[in-house]
Formats: C-alpha cells, structure tokens, sequence
C-alpha cells in the first residue's frame, strides 16, 4: 500500500452500526500532508464516530484506515503506536483532572515514550509555549477556563511528535468569547503544515483555514470540495441550506 | 467508687497491652481490604464478564455474612481443614480483610465509575494501554475521589474487630473480660474498654483527615478551587 510519499491517510469505506442503525454507511477519503480538511453536517451524522473509527477508540465494524501505508486497524497491539501518530482533540478537552496542564502534557512522554522526567519537561514546557500556556504550566484543569483547557488538550496531543491531528469539536463546548484562542492556535498549526481533521462548525475558520470541506449526512459523505466551491456553488441543495445557516449563525456571533 | 478506681488503674496496663493487638489487626485488614478491594474494583469495571461476575459473587458472598459466622468458619471450619496452624490473630486478619475487601471494592468501583469515560478515551488517545491508563489515569483519580468512603472502613474496622474476642485473640475487649471475670466489676472495665476504642476512632479519623487534605487537589469532590 506504499503509494505516493506525500499520502499521509487512507480512509476506506468505514461502516459502523450501533444496534440495527447504521451510523456509518461506507466513509472513504484521503488525507496529503499539511492538509487540512474539515467535516460539517446535521448532528447524528456520525462525525465523531468517523474520527474515533480513524483512531480506533471506536471500532469499526468494516472498512480500513492506513497511516503512512500501514494499516492501523486490525492492528493488534501497535495500535498503541498509532495513536501517538493521530492526536486527538476532545469536545470536553478530557484533561487529565489530578494533573497540573505541565503534567498534562508530561505524563504521555514518559509513560508512552520512555522519556527522562528532565527531557520531557522541557519538551512539555516547550509544547505548551506553542499555544500560550507556558505561564499557567503550574494550574489544575479546573483552575483554567475552557479556552485555555483546550490548547493545553492540544499541546498534549502535539507532544508525541502526531503526523495527523484529529479534532472533533474543539470549540463548541466552549463560551463564544472563547472560541476565538483555540482557533487562533490550530490556524497556526495548519499554517505550520500539521495536517488535520477538523470536525467543527465554525465556517469561518473552515472557509479560511480548509483546503476541503467534507459535507456529511446520514452516515455518508454526501458531497466536498474546496471551501470556495462548496459555500458559493454547491450541487446539492442540503449542502446550500446547511451551509447558508452556519454562515448566518456565524455572522450573528461575530455581531456579538 | 475510689474501689472502682484502683481496679481500673490496677488492670489498665494489661487492658492496654491490647492496644497494639487491635490497631495492628485493624491496620493489616484494612490494607489487605484495600488492596484485594482496589483489584477487585478494577476487575470488575475492566474485567470480561467471567471476571465481573465472579467478583460479584465474591462481593455478594462477603457481604452478605455476619462476622462472627465468618470468623467462626475460618477458625473452626476452613483453617483446620486445610490442616493449617494459624493464630486467632492471622485469621481475624484475613477474614476481617476480605469481608472489609468487598465493602472497599464497592466504594472504589463506584469512585472509577464517577470518572466519566473521557479519561480513558484521552489517554488511550495518546497510545497508552488500557493498563498504563488504569494506573496512571483513572486510579490517582479514583482514589482521592473514593478517600471520604473510603475512611468510614476505619471505624467499622475498628468496632468490627472486638468481636474476635469469640476466637480469643488477645485484644482489647479480650482483655477486658479476663479482668472482669477475675473482679466482678463489669462496668469500670467495659468502660474503659469503650473509652479506649473512642479514643482510637477519634486518633484514626484525624489522620485520615490529615491525609485527606494531603491529597487535595483543585477541582476534586471538596478540594477548594
Ligand atoms: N456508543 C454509542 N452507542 C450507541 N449509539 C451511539 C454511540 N455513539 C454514537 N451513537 C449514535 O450514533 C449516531 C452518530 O453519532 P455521532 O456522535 O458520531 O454524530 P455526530 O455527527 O458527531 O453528531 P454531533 O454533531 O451531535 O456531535 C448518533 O445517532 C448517536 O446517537
Ligand atoms: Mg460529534
């Protein structure tokens, strides 16, 4: 499955049923490095499935993902090592509540990957000065406001060194106001050239940031393309009518 | 009552001497409840269904039996059976431990469960195994949120061991008796022997109040933020 260098994931018509319902009825695309694709559609599509079927937290009951040209599902045990490779981003940041956010981000580099307490503090400190939250190194999650909760969860992901980040809707659990820092730093981090999956409904940072914006429904793809074409000529009318409501949603939180 | 005095002060070094007979039972049952009850925990959320099940027996069977009837079993039934030579003390132990390990398991299942199971999807998100994520995630958690449950062991523990006078072993009540049987004077005794087991619960609760705020952590259970 070696083909072109730059092809960092292969996703291939994933099915996932819970029960008698079908969430996910055959996913399949492809992910280059440095890009950043970003997946929209009505709640219940199984967009959060999709990602965790990617990494494997959820198994799929068909369908296969490579990374790099090796096949993470059906992988046994290395599955461990994949995971490292595919950070993943939490709507509710998951953060580790008895871990100061430097432990946070700590804690992974010396279990996971071995590293010296003194080596992996550094990387830690240095991790989390990637998103501006060197100086709260020291505070408990519950200490930090969701905005500063979520790019420490993203600073902790980015630690193992991740060749794709999976992001499943790292704002929305968060107060409009704070929106904004979060997205700030995963611009940076698409414009560094990490490549990402970004599940969101944020249209303005998919129209800016996207090099594809995936339209999900019922478990299906329904259409993609890139921001431009999909937003202003879109084929299927879903597409337009949902598209047109987050862009006004949009526009009526920047007023606020 | 100057009478009562001086049969007090007169027995009171023996009584005492079962001192450490109860606190060392108390201590060893609570920690082999701890760390038989943390496994059992562990096993049960964790585990294949085999596994939880047979810990549900377990904990169903353990519960369900008054500690004299197990005391009894042990000491006259199942030890000498086995052809085993073990003290009274050793046996209080282990079945004070084990009836203490189901009632441990259950305050340690519920504080994992209370977890919500982002915890685990973020730290197997970061390539831990479910093992490395059950020790370095979800138990440091588990334990500072079961801590307030868990401390009420202590004072059961405490009350709980006087009944293994039934088998003889040396401890405070034990001793007590012996005296009472000697002079006829039950009341003095058994109160200092109630004096004696106050004191003890009073002593353990504020240690483990002290360890509790050792612990604390921002944002756990009564943690200030
Ligand atoms: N563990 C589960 N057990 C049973 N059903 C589930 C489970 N997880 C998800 N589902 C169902 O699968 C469907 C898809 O869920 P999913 O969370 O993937 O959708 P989504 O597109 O992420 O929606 P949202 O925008 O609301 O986050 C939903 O109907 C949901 O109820
Ligand atoms: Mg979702």
């Amino acid at each position: 499955m070696k083909t072109e260098d730059n092809l960092i994931l292969k996703v291939e018509d994933i099915h996932k049923s819970y029960g008698n319902t079908e969430v996910l009825k055959g996913v399949s695309f492809e992910v280059k490095k440095g890009e950043t694709k970003v997946f929209i559609g009505p709640s219940g599509t199984g967009k959060s499935t999709l990602l965790r079927c990617i990494n494997q937290l959820t198994l799929p009951d068909s369908g296969r993902v490579w990374l790099h040209g090796e096949e993470v599902t059906h992988s046994g045990k290395n599955i461990n090592i994949y995971r490292q490779k595919m950070g993943m981003v939490f709507q509710n940041f998951n953060l580790f509540d008895h871990l100061t956010a430097l432990k946070n981000v700590e804690i992974s580099l010396i279990k996971v990957r071995g590293m010296k307490k003194k080596e992996a503090t550094e990387k830690a400190l240095e991790e989390l000065k990637q998103v501006g939250m060197e100086a709260q190194a020291g505070l408990y999650p519950a200490e930090l406001s969701g905005g500063q909760a979520q790019r420490v969860s993203i600073a902790r992901a980015l630690a193992m060194d991740p060749d794709v980040m999976l992001f499943d809707e790292p704002t929305s659990a968060l107060d409009p106001e704070l929106t904004g820092e979060v997205l700030e730093v995963m611009k940076k981090l698409a414009l560094g050239g990490m490549t990402m999956l970004v599940v969101t409904h944020e249209i303005g940072f998919a129209y800016s940031v996207a090099n594809e914006i995936i339209f999900m429904e019922k478990g299906r793809i329904l259409e993609s393309g890139p921001p431009q074409k999909l937003v202003n000529n879109p084929r299927f009318e879903r597409t337009k009518q949902f598209l047109s409501r987050l862009s006004e949603l949009y526009k009526l939180g920047d007023e606020k | 009552m100057s009478e009562n005095i001086t049969v007090v002060v007169k027995a009171l070094p023996f009584i005492l001497q079962g001192l450490a007979v109860t606190m060392s039972m108390v201590l060893e049952a609570l920690f082999l409840g701890l760390v038989i009850g943390l496994s059992l925990a562990v096993g049960q959320i964790y585990g294949n269904k085999w596994i939880s099940g047979s810990i549900s027996l377990y904990v169903w069977f353990f519960r369900g039996l008054p500690n004299l009837v197990l005391l009894f079993l042990f000491y006259f039934g199942l030890f000498p059976l086995l052809g085993l030579d073990v003290s009274a003390f050793v046996i209080a132990v282990i079945a004070l431990g084990l009836r203490s390990s189901a009632y441990q398991s259950q305050v340690f299942r519920g504080a994992i469960q209370s977890l919500g199971e982002g915890q685990m999807l973020a730290a197997r998100s970061l390539g831990m195994s479910k093992c490395k994520a059950i020790l370095n995630i979800v138990l440091p958690q588990a334990l500072r949120i079961a801590l307030p449950g868990w401390s009420n062991e202590y004072p059961i523990l405490l009350t709980d061991s006087a009944v293994t006078y039934a088998i003889g072993v040396m401890e405070i009540l034990t001793r007590g008796n012996l005296v009472v049987s000697r002079t006829y004077k039950p009341m003095p005794l058994y109160l200092t022997c109630a004096v004696i087991f106050i004191l003890l619960n009073y002593g353990g609760m504020k240690i483990i109040h002290l360890l509790e705020r050792k612990v604390r952590i921002p944002g756990f259970g009564n943690g200030e933020r």
